[in-house]
């Protein structure tokens, strides 16, 4: 029965992949390994194709892989069976945090946790940048401050900044608009 | 029956737009349920992300099934999980189905370096935004600068911390030196 196959081997991945993401991958490189469902080269893809949609790695694998050996039913039931694991938890949590919210002990956890939470964000902006806004393999290559600053991202990163700051437009809008400015420039060197 | 639907709806729309990781979503997701739909608080928020962290899965699907949850009970944090799910389901059925190579396109490249502008840009305003619910005082202040710098460098030092223990060790530094408890 694959389809069972396919939900109980994404349960477990699911469930033992912790900070989401990358975190998947060697998971998915394993389960290749063991079912030849889907090939190392296909993992490959798959991380490009992720981060040119808007899923995330471990539920687009779970698609691919479920799609490719049962079809669009085992894509749905691969998919629902990486994520049952997180949202089974997070709905335990959930009883959980509504009953000991307002407990003195987990508001002094939070008040750290939220600390964490901003640093998190702050370095996963970071990381973004560092792809967008800088050209790093380049910059060594030539040694160059030139070709460091990507100066067409940078310039869009400040109308971007100054456009929201005074418009507070929908955050939908300016992304779909940011992808117009990157085809009509060839942001992507492409 | 309606307000799930609601629910669907909505999540379904940031699933359509998570683009660049679940923090990324933050600007969005504020932006939805905080201040058009005011289903919760940016507080709120914050507290998922930090549990999303330190608990298995995706960070943007642990907040959606948090925030369904809230809104219509177990039903709801499903119905908001499915939700989110739809459209990265569909999405890659098609690209399987039919454009095997598009990651290639240029057209494709092109755009999400686009993107990757604008979210970098999104994540930056999110941080100046709720920089004052979180960092509240020097103690504050100095986690969120340790916690930066290992989660941002981490990877240039010999052993890399996993996010989550980031998180967990933050939490329980806060339940002893907190200053919890007061209300806001």
């Amino acid at each position: 029965m694959i389809y069972l196959r396919l939900f109980i081997n994404f349960f477990k991945t699911g469930l033992f992949t912790v900070g989401g993401g990358l975190a998947t991958l060697p998971f998915l490189y394993e389960m290749s390994d063991a079912t030849h469902w889907f090939s190392h080269g296909d993992i490959a893809d798959m991380i490009a194709i992720s981060e040119s949609t808007p899923g995330a790695i471990g539920i687009n694998m779970a698609t691919y892989a479920g799609f490719k050996t049962g079809g669009i039913p085992g894509g749905f039931v691969a998919t629902v069976g990486l994520a049952a694991p997180s949202i089974i938890i997070i709905l335990i949590i959930s009883r959980f945090l509504a009953r000991f919210r307002t407990n003195p002990y987990v508001e002094k956890a939070f008040y750290g946790l939220r600390a964490a939470s901003i640093a998190m964000i702050t370095a996963a902006g970071l990381n973004v940048a560092r792809i967008a806004l800088v050209d790093i393999p380049a910059f060594q290559e030539t040694g160059s401050v030139t070709d460091l600053v990507l100066w067409k991202a940078v310039l869009l990163a400040i109308a971007v900044f100054l456009f929201m700051k005074k418009f507070k437009t929908h955050p939908i809008v300016v992304l779909a608009a940011s992808a117009c400015v990157g085809i009509l420039f060839r942001f992507g060197g492409v | 029956m309606k307000e799930l639907l609601e629910l669907y709806l909505e999540f379904m729309k940031i699933g359509a737009v998570n683009f660049g990781g679940g923090y990324a979503m933050l600007p969005l997701l504020e932006r939805e349920l905080v201040t058009e739909k005011k289903w919760v608080t940016t507080e709120d928020l914050l507290d998922y992300f930090a549990i999303g962290q330190c608990t298995p899965g995706v960070i943007a699907l642990n907040v959606s099934t948090f925030i369904g949850n809230k809104r219509k009970g177990t039903l709801g944090g499903v119905v908001a999980s499915l939700g989110f799910l739809s459209i990265p389901i569909l999405i890659i059925l098609v690209i399987a189905m039919f454009l095997t190579n598009f990651a290639d396109l240029p057209v494709v490249k092109n755009a999400f370096a686009g993107i990757r502008v604008c979210v970098c840009v999104l994540i930056f305003q999110a941080v100046l935004r709720l920089w004052s619910k979180s960092i509240v005082d020097k103690v504050t202040l100095a986690l969120y600068l340790v916690i930066f710098f290992l989660a941002a460098f981490g990877s240039l030092l010999p052993v890399k911390v996993p996010a989550a223990v980031l998180v967990i060790c933050a939490g329980v530094f806060g339940v002893f030196f907190g200053k919890g408890g007061e209300k806001k």
